[in-house]
């Protein structure tokens, strides 16, 4: 229980309020989740919009048409009515469906979607829970949605989800190894499965170099780590079930597989899900090979362990805030000092190098989200037998490869 | 077990723990997004093998040959146009064709070239609706845009010539109802230097495609001997390396004016008359009608468009079968004229229908992924097929 307290205090709430330890336990944990929670929702919500918005007009300036443009300037509330028509459409249920597994597979997919947030960073202090065992967290929790897309294939019963569900089963579940042993190479090469650490482990010693910049990325540090970012996004591609290996739901085979029965409310859990996969894929990435919130953009030195809220605190007790002030004094009192605290000296240090680390994982994320997109506009869709036998005979051996000599590498140098 | 096994004569193994497998009959289709309309296909799968794919027909029947039997032969022109609703000028010219044929009317040369280029303009639409919806079912979805931009401009051009986007009833018996607008020649020359350009773009996109390339060739292998063996026409059996095409064997409109050549499938990627091929003598069919359009426009007599024709037709006692070359295959009219105003009997033979009629044959021990190739590369409309 303590541990994690800890790792919530360690993440991003510590950073606003160290003094968290000090209160109950059950306080800070629920405190953690509520507000973690409602914070992926949202960052959730967002992505959704954003990029379903995003992925429509890249998919039209591919198809030579224009996307969405009539909902709004540009056509930027489009995924807000769309969102309207998910929510108001008839929910049904298939007569024949287990009511029960039908009504949960959509949740257990969400959770799937949702949980790798706890561990997964979008800054140095920008993490809801800084786990020592992050990666491993990440990885394990992302494979829930197999679980759910199982259960949506089965509970229907109707034959074309039951397709795209033991389809789905058997591709994510091949996927998961050589992926695994990608990270595997990484975690060698780092010695951490603590994703902040993997981090500073590519900001320092590349290339005979103490500040690499770019160079320090795992993708350019040797040519194994460069073969295993491919083969870790590419079956990130397949993990997230996006074309070319959208077979789960290959729309002109297995009319939408697993979600062909689902409709409203329930299918855009489904479509949310895809959507943060695919983040969850590509941050995932960026911050295992392409330094995470380290460069382009260089950030600030900031000591490692000030905190904003060690300095607020400190203004706090300088200024007496426990003096004899009327309630309407300590709110202006408090007000001042956070001000203070966070535009002044180390605060602004922070708050710059946090906001740059983002911005910073933010455009690597995108970028490789927007490969994603590009890819599925543009490829025809492989066969099953085919994602197989790239997975297993493929994949799979060279991502073998790649770990004996990520190995071999560390016992050596 | 694995003995006891051996020594039953079961068709399908069944395993006697309790992972058994069981056979499983699936309908694909009618409301289906790769069966091209209301096709519907019966499908009894092992897992992801399609042991048979039984295609059930009829969810389009319209009623064409008995409508045409109690309409005038002018009148059922429009009928024909909503056969194979994608080569309207196509279906249209054979039959006035065959009216032509068995009236003994003659058809002025300027309108016979005219019919000519509407109808491989009319090919070459079709042909690009045929790389963009095999490109769909392959899970491609850009292609089928970029195919329709083509296309836009070449139902603009039809526009033009006879004010119909999709169907046109353009040419009637004894010519075509319009003459050129003028500076529409300039268009089509237009699209053809259009067409020219983007057909490398369309190769790099998809046919060479590795992707494509894996789930076409070596998939659906139709041999020559069954290709001529199910009455295959068109583009379906050239793939399968049979050099036939009308326009050659028995030429009509003029056709025996024109240079071009008859692509036939080579198994340049895989086997000869597989997917690939299929799809491949299309692409080249996309560029030899652009040379015959060109020719035609070059060469285009002057003259009258239309000959004199009856107003009230009356055929004289006969039959006639006149086949001509559809982007499909073979489509003919058969006509059974008793001396009235109406045909005693039409009968139209289709290429969809046909070329349909081999799905059962080659979807044996494919994957689900290998039907929707398969049917794609067929290229049926069921327009055509249900009448």
């Amino acid at each position: 229980m303590q541990d994690a307290i800890q790792q919530i205090h360690s993440g991003v709430f510590g950073l606003l309020w160290p003094e968290m330890l000090r209160l109950p336990t059950w306080l800070v944990l629920t405190a953690g989740f509520v507000v973690g929670g409602a914070l992926v929702l949202v960052w959730m919500a967002l992505m959704a919009l954003a990029w379903t918005y995003g992925e429509r007009r890249i998919a039209g300036f591919i198809q030579v048409r224009y996307g969405p443009n009539r909902v709004g300037p540009l056509g930027l509330l489009q995924p807000v009515a769309d969102g309207i028509k998910c929510f108001s459409k008839e929910d049904t249920v298939p007569t024949v469906a287990y009511k029960f597994m039908y009504t949960l597979a959509p949740l257990l997919v969400f959770l799937g979607a949702m949980l790798p947030f706890a561990a997964l960073p979008f800054s140095q202090r920008l993490v809801l829970a800084d786990m020592p065992l992050g990666l491993y967290y990440v990885l394990a929790f992302e494979a829930i949605e197999v679980i759910g897309i199982l259960m949506a294939g089965w509970a229907p019963g109707s034959k074309w989800s039951l397709y795209g569900g033991m389809r789905l089963a058997a591709q994510l579940l091949s996927y998961e190894i050589p992926m695994g042993l990608c990270a595997l190479v990484i975690i060698l090469l780092s010695g951490s499965l603590n994703l902040g650490e993997i981090v500073t482990w590519q900001s320092q010693n590349a290339w005979g170099l103490e500040h690499p910049w770019v160079l320090g990325w795992a993708i350019f540090r040797s040519p194994v780590t460069f073969i295993a970012f491919v083969i870790f996004f590419v079956a990130g591609l397949a993990a997230s079930k996006r074309a070319p290996f959208d077979l789960p739901e290959a729309e002109s085979e297995l009319v939408a597989g697993y979600h062909t029965e689902y409709s409203g409310l329930r299918f855009s859990f489904f479509f949310m899900a895809e959507y943060t996969a695919m983040y969850v894929v590509c941050a995932l990435s960026a911050v295992l090979f392409l330094g995470g919130w380290y460069g382009p953009v260089p950030m600030p030195d900031v000591a490692p362990d000030s905190s904003l809220a060690a300095r607020w605190v400190e203004l706090v007790g300088l200024q007496g805030l426990q003096g004899d002030l009327s309630m309407m004094q300590k709110i202006v009192c408090a007000g001042r000092t956070l001000c203070e605290a966070l535009f002044q000296g180390e605060g602004l240090r922070i708050l710059a190098s946090e906001a740059i680390g983002l911005f910073n994982l933010l455009l690597k994320a995108f970028g490789l989200y927007f490969v994603m997109i590009w890819v599925r506009w543009t490829l025809p869709r492989v066969r099953i037998d085919q994602v197989m036998y790239l997975c297993l005979k493929v994949l799979l051996p060279f991502s073998l490869v790649c770990l004996i000599w990520a190995l071999i590498q560390v016992a050596l140098f | 077990m694995g003995c006891a096994m051996s020594e039953t004569v079961s068709p399908t193994p069944i395993r006697q723990d309790s992972l058994r497998t069981e056979e499983m009959l699936i309908n694909m289709g009618p409301q289906h997004p790769s069966t091209h309309g209301v096709l519907r296909l019966v499908v009894r799968t092992d897992g992801e093998m399609v042991r048979e794919a039984w295609p059930h027909l009829g969810y389009l029947h319209r009623c064409f040959e008995k409508v045409a039997e109690s309409v005038t032969y002018a009148q059922v022109v429009p009928y024909t146009d909503r056969l194979d609703y994608l080569a309207s000028m196509n279906n249209a010219q054979a039959f006035c064709l065959g009216v032509e044929k068995l009236g003994r009317i003659e058809v002025p040369e300027r309108a016979s070239a005219l019919r000519v280029m509407v109808a491989e303009l009319n090919r070459i639409a079709s042909h690009l609706v045929a790389f963009g919806s095999f490109a769909m079912d392959l899970g491609a979805v850009t292609p089928f845009l970029y195919a329709f931009r083509e296309r836009e401009l070449i139902i603009s051009i039809l526009e033009k010539i006879s004010g119909g986007r999709l169907l046109y009833h353009y040419p009637r018996i004894g010519g075509v109802a319009r003459d050129l607008t003028p500076g529409l020649d300039q268009e089509i020359r237009d699209f053809l230097k259009q067409m020219r350009r983007v057909w490398p773009e369309y190769n790099a996109l998809l046919s060479e495609n590795q992707i494509f390339v894996k789930r076409t060739a070596n998939v659906g292998t139709v041999t020559r001997e069954q290709a001529i063996a199910w009455g295959l026409t068109g583009p379906c059996l050239r793939g399968s390396g049979v050099k036939f095409d009308l326009r050659k064997a028995q030429p009509y409109s003029g056709y025996e004016k024109y240079d071009f050549e008859i692509p036939v499938g080579e198994g340049a990627k895989g086997t000869v008359g597989d997917c690939w091929d299929r799809y491949w003598v299309r692409m080249v069919e996309m560029m030899e009608s652009c040379r015959i359009i060109e020719q035609a426009l070059d060469g285009l007599p002057e003259g009258p468009i239309q000959s004199k024709v009856a107003k009230v037709l009356r055929l004289p006692l006969g039959e006639v079968y006149v086949p001509c070359e559809n982007p499909r295959g073979e489509l003919g009219f058969f006509i059974v004229s008793d001396g009235k105003t109406q045909a005693l009997r039409i009968k139209a033979r289709g290429p969809s229908f046909n070329n349909l009629s081999i799905t059962h044959t080659v979807c044996q021990d494919v994957l689900i992924a290998d039907v929707v190739a398969i049917l794609g590369s067929i290229d049926i409309v069921l327009g055509e097929v249900d009448r």
